[in-house]
């Protein structure tokens, strides 16, 4: 018999999740405040949301941050997918390493990443003429979230059975055939996942980018950072309820599509019993 | 199998913005200005030894609370119902996915000395505490930030826990004490160790709590990189010495990882 928590303990738990909460609650609270002040409530209003809209830097910021995410999870998506079907068709002896590499972005201090994208674009970019801007930004986004599409490919690789790809080969497909005809629509459940986290990884980051955009492009985040720096309006507390309820939505459509999934799953295997 | 190329692209591109970055940072780390070899930037960190400490002392501190609140919120979620356990796993995560300058900047108004948590406690008629720019406004805003990365892990591994294992136990005679001693605590130590890894790294590299909460008077160790960068201070070299003990950090806690055999990254991943 498994037994259930018993009161204490959800005492406990609830209290983590106040924890958690209560800061996030009350930005969203504050976003609504009628003075600026960050502690003492006046009055209702939706000021700071109509002021956020037609605030040119904070409009300028959130287009690049869309740009470079959509853009990087895109490229990331496509790019990592091949990565890791060539990874997983690879010996072990070759893999491995290649494996160890491919994690270092995901285990380094981002600032480490960051600094260190920077030294190369600075060294690479007195050569060629080039200064930090949009294009490095978008460089270093595409490479931090390459990674994530991998660990998240690469398991439904493993998960699939090796003989689909020989059996379509035998039956005539080309390896391009086996490719997209097979391998693909098995693996994308990962592939998809893989992109929401490449998409949810640029849209949060501020470390690396702070690293890499230079000082004419600025994404949200940056403005965020400049913003807290000089302690001004409840427009942040505007953009980060905004922010909340997309996240929010997104994480929804992401758990639907994986109970839908599950349960579709579920029923092949008690059709395939019978 | 030609599939095997596929990966060629992105072996140049890991060679480009992976390996070559990390080369350079070696480069930089034992050269001066003037391109020589030298020690000297590994000689300089002497001076900063207070904010070596800082950041380890309060990075291991935080650790620590995210492990001792941590570990029983994995826990007592792994014995929910399947269906709650889903909702309240999610919840966990949700605040991880929301900005964390904001989410930082939210302990900001609510720490600072006219903030609401003290009036609260005037409100309750006790007095006020003085937490913002303290070491104490840093731990609270690291273990707000990171304790997601610590239940995540554990709490995927206890779940994996095989319950015949527990069974087994129960049925020769062990209480829950001994069953929660012997047999689910060791067992759970992989997902401890990844969570140690993942709330540790980011701690000690961090710039931003320090910067929010801590006032100026807190260096960290990432404050200290960041200002040789683009701060004041300029002086890559030292900056890019500081890294590297930084990566040599990190490499440490992924060979000691590896060790104990966790799979930490696609724990946190949905």
């Amino acid at each position: 018999m498994r037994r259930r928590p018993r009161v204490a303990s959800r005492i406990f738990l609830a209290l983590i999740y106040l924890f958690l909460y209560a800061p996030i609650f009350i930005m969203i609270v504050f976003s609504f405040n009628a003075s600026k002040s960050r502690s003492v409530w006046s009055g209702f209003t939706l000021d700071w949301y109509t002021e956020l809209f037609s605030d040119s830097m904070i409009i300028s910021s959130l287009t690049t941050t869309i740009g470079v995410s959509v853009i990087a999870a895109i490229v990331a998506t496509i790019a990592g997918t091949f990565a890791a079907i060539g990874f997983f068709n690879m010996r072990k002896r070759w893999r491995s390493p290649l494996l160890a590499i491919n994690n270092i972005p995901v285990m380094n201090a981002d600032i480490v990443t960051g600094v260190s994208l920077c030294l190369l674009f600075v060294s690479l970019g007195s050569v060629l003429k080039y200064q930090l801007g949009f294009g490095t930004l978008l460089i270093a986004h595409i490479t931090f979230n390459i990674p994530y599409v991998i660990l998240s490919v690469l398991p439904k690789l493993r998960q699939m059975d090796r003989n689909l790809v020989d059996a379509a080969m035998d039956l005539g497909c080309t390896w391009f055939q086996a490719f997209y005809k097979v391998i693909i629509p098995e693996i994308m459940p990962g592939i998809i996942n893989g992109m929401m986290i490449a998409f949810t990884m640029s849209i949060d980051d501020f470390v690396i980018s702070y690293f890499t955009a230079g000082s004419k492009v600025q994404t949200l985040s940056m403005t965020i950072y400049a913003m807290t720096r000089m302690r001004i309006s409840p427009k942040i507390n505007a953009v980060s309820t905004l922010l909340f309820l997309f996240i929010l939505l997104l994480l929804i459509i992401i758990n639907v599509r994986q109970i839908r999934q599950e349960e579709r799953e579920k029923k092949l295997r008690t059709l395939k019993s019978k | 199998m030609k599939l095997k190329y596929l990966s060629a692209p992105y072996i140049v591109w890991m060679a480009l913005f992976v390996v070559a970055p990390v080369i350079i940072v070696v480069v930089y780390a034992f050269t001066s200005a003037a391109g020589e070899f030298t020690f000297d930037n590994f000689a300089k960190m002497g001076g900063y030894v207070s904010v070596f400490s800082r950041s380890f002392l309060l990075a291991i501190i935080s650790t620590a609370i995210c492990i001792i609140i941590g570990y029983p919120v994995a826990y007592i979620l792994s014995k929910e119902r399947a269906r709650q356990q889903r909702i309240l796993i999610m919840l966990i995560m949700l605040p991880m996915w929301m900005n964390f300058l904001l989410r930082t900047y939210a302990w900001m108004s609510i720490l600072e000395n006219t903030g609401l948590l003290n009036r609260l406690l005037t409100l309750l008629g006790l007095p006020a505490v003085n937490i913002i720019n303290t070491p104490t406004a840093i731990v609270i805003g690291m273990v707000y930030n990171f304790l997601p990365f610590m239940i995540l892990p554990i709490y995927s591994v206890i779940v994996k826990i095989d319950r015949s294992l527990i069974e087994a136990a129960q049925d020769l005679g062990a209480n829950a004490v001994t069953v929660f001693r012997r047999v689910i605590f060791p067992l759970s130590l992989p997902g401890v160790f990844s969570g140690i890894t993942m709330v540790f790294v980011p701690a000690v590299s961090t710039f931003v709590i320090s910067q929010l909460l801590g006032g100026g008077a807190n260096m960290l160790l990432g404050d200290l990189i960041e200002m040789q960068f683009l701060g004041a201070a300029y002086n890559p070299h030292l900056g890019s010495a500081i890294a590297l003990v930084m990566m040599v950090i990190v490499m440490i806690c992924m060979w000691l990882m590896n060790k104990f055999g966790a799979g930490g990254e696609e724990a946190v991943m949905l």
